[in-house]
């Protein structure tokens, strides 16, 4: 199992460097120039623009651009954006706004999700799963950007239960956004929690727990339960990478300075290394938990052994 | 020890004592879309202690589904059981409360089943489940409990048992999980042991030792033997009465060698045809032509009638045992042996 978690830690590196490029070569793709635009109405003068080309690199060619920004990277130096501000402390001053976003859209995902989904696996085609099925097919063909501005609109403003915008309320603030990042996925959580369940009900080995005269609650719980949630702990697992990163339309909507803001931002301003920076931990993120999840994996269901 | 008399010998089996076990006129239907199946219509039988009653018949014949009807492990719905009664120790366990039925199940009655890789949880260790069965119904803590599955797989002579108790099923060879079934099976020892085509997914050389081993526990302990199976030669070898069923009834009964020898019911002659023999080398195998009956439409009367060669029909039978109106009754035809034939002596005389 180390060996094995080693090796896939190791794979990350090239990974990394692969989308690294990729998002560098986006971001010089955009037309326009992130100079020129700097000023607004005033534009800054030749003179500076000149310099501030000279000092980001931005007369090079495309490809030494990018290798000039890889070995600093290598160093650990993340560069700045176009006002000097590192890359790296927005990273820092920007991160735990995510995090928690993220924090709180799992929480939801995995209570009501696999909640929901038990109780109709338990009782298929009874009233809660025909609930289950018509509200998460309702909820997964809304565009996300949709659902966050009717949420906001009708829960925010309309009603007054949770604040419009912003972190002013702590944990608070991040509810309603948490349940638009976490919408789709939770329905998703739902069925697919539900046809686990209810496909291992069927199982022989459940009815080898009947057989046994186990209470009922054993033969759910220990013999139903636990083989069914293996599918849904690994999705969950490996959702978190995905929400981080899906977290820029949420945190967009609901003005939440996270990192989804921070690229959105930098994206708008052509800031070609913090888009790259912010992008490619994300992507980070996003191998890591897939890692996690297949670790997890293996823990769960001792049939899978990396070795 | 907690329990000397794992390893003791029980007293000697006695074949003419009471019955431990009785089923009398069983019916179960499932209810699908397709409208109403019968699975199991009117099946009746007794097994006494230290007996050994193999139930022959055809996937669909209703043989499973009755042993799954008398565990309550009857998925309902769609199953449903609409009449009779399961006698257990004189107990009927249709009209026992729920809970009272589960703790039946495990110390009175256990079962094992087809496929053991499936019907283990692949998720918990063997020594897990085996021990489960003392946690749940004697309350035993967990660490005695694996100390009583090393004892029950030694029993089952599982090699290396103490090794052994905390691998998976997965690590386990096919007659190596039956044996854990049976381990299992066997924990609180039970008056009867269903065995549900135990060795139909077995090596024809496990098949021998885990019936073996079957043999051999039922005479240590006693219990009564039901077992499930299509295979006629595991009933010739091991069993000591058969119940032969058809389309969910019980078509003839009696001991294994009667039965053989001397079939009273045309299906049963069709079967014993259909078997190879050694000293009829060379010769031709006959099959029972036809299909067996759908379960949601058996024919009128005998519903082995379209398949039968001896049938009679309105021309040539007698008065009230025509084969295709009047259902013929499991009836005595000879002593100790009955049978569902309007015709049975002359199937017999053949």
């Amino acid at each position: 199992m180390g060996r094995y978690v080693a090796r896939r830690l190791l794979l990350t590196i090239p990974v990394l460097i692969g989308a690294s490029f990729l998002i560098f070569a986006l971001v010089y793709a955009l037309p326009g120039d992130p100079i020129r635009a700097l000023g607004g109405d005033r534009p800054l003068s030749p003179a500076v623009q000149a310099e501030l080309r000279e000092e980001f690199n931005l007369n090079d060619p495309f490809v030494i651009q990018y290798v000039k920004y890889l070995g600093d990277l290598v160093q650990g130096d993340f560069g700045t954006d176009f006002r000097g501000r590192e890359v790296l402390d927005t990273i820092e001053q920007r991160l735990p706004v995510t995090v928690r976003l993220t924090v709180v859209a799992i929480a939801i995902e995995a209570v009501i999700g696999i909640i929901a989904g038990v109780l109709a696996g338990i009782r298929r085609n009874g009233f809660l799963d025909n609930l289950v099925l018509v509200s998460s097919t309702i909820i997964v063909s809304i565009p996300i950007l949709v659902l966050a501005f009717v949420a906001q609109f009708v829960f925010g403003l309309q009603f007054g239960w949770f604040p419009i915008a912003g972190i002013g309320d702590g944990w608070y603030s991040y509810l309603l956004p948490g349940m638009v990042l976490a919408a789709g996925s939770l329905a998703y959580v739902a069925r697919l929690t539900r046809t686990s369940v209810a496909e291992n009900l069927r199982g022989d080995y459940v009815r080898t727990a009947r057989a046994k005269g186990l209470p009922k609650r054993t033969v759910i719980v220990r013999h139903t339960l636990r083989n069914s949630l293996i599918p849904v702990v690994t999705f969950i697992g490996a959702d978190i990478g995905t929400l981080m990163g899906g977290a820029i339309v949420t945190e967009s909507v609901f003005n939440l300075p996270g990192l989804g803001r921070a690229v959105y931002d930098a994206i708008r301003a052509q800031e070609g290394a913090v888009v790259v920076g912010i992008v490619t931990l994300f992507v980070f993120f996003f191998i890591f938990f897939n890692l996690v999840v297949d670790v997890l994996y293996a823990v769960l269901d001792p049939r899978i052994r990396y070795d | 020890m907690t329990r000397p008399d794992l390893s003791e010998p029980a007293p000697a089996p006695d074949p003419t004592g009471t019955p431990v076990l009785e089923v009398d006129d069983l019916h179960v239907e499932f209810r699908t879309r397709g409208g109403v199946v019968n699975a199991v219509n009117g099946v009746s039988y007794s097994l006494a202690e230290g007996e050994t009653l193999a139930i022959l018949g055809e996937s669909g014949s209703g043989k499973s589904v009755s042993a799954q009807a008398i565990m309550g492990i009857l998925d309902s719905p769609p199953a449903r059981i609409t009449g009779g009664g399961i006698f257990f120790q004189g107990r009927d366990l249709l009209t026992m409360p729920e809970d009272e039925q589960r703790k039946v199940r495990g110390p009175g009655i256990s079962m094992i089943f087809q496929d053991a890789l499936s019907s283990l949880n692949p998720v918990y260790s063997v020594g897990f489940q085996i021990g489960e069965m003392f946690r749940a119904h004697r309350g035993t803590s967990r660490k005695e409990a694996k100390q009583h599955a090393i004892e029950l797989m030694d029993r089952v002579r599982i090699p290396g048992a103490r090794a052994r108790v905390n691998d998976y099923p997965h690590q386990f060879s096919g007659g190596m999980r039956q044996r854990v079934m049976i381990a299992m099976a066997i924990a609180l020892d039970p008056r009867v042991l269903i065995a549900d085509e135990p060795t139909t997914a077995l090596d024809v050389t496990v098949q021998a030792q885990v019936m073996d081993l079957l043999k051999d526990l039922q005479r240590d302990t006693g219990m009564g033997l039901i077992l499930i199976t299509h295979d006629l030669g595991v009933v010739n070898e091991v069993a000591d009465n058969v119940a032969v069923m058809y389309a969910g009834r019980i078509v003839e009964r009696g001991t294994v060698d009667d039965v053989f020898n001397n079939p009273a019911h045309p299906y049963t002659d069709g079967l014993m045809s259909s078997v190879p023999q050694v000293e009829h080398k060379g010769g031709r195998l006959l099959p029972i032509i036809g299909q067996p009956p759908n379960l949601a439409a058996i024919p009128p009367g005998c519903p082995f009638h379209p398949r039968c060669a001896r049938r009679r029909l309105e021309a040539d039978a007698l008065p009230g045992r025509v084969c295709d109106t009047d259902v013929p009754p499991l009836r005595l035809v000879v002593p100790g042996r009955e049978a569902a034939c309007h015709y049975s002596e002359e199937v017999l005389g053949a």
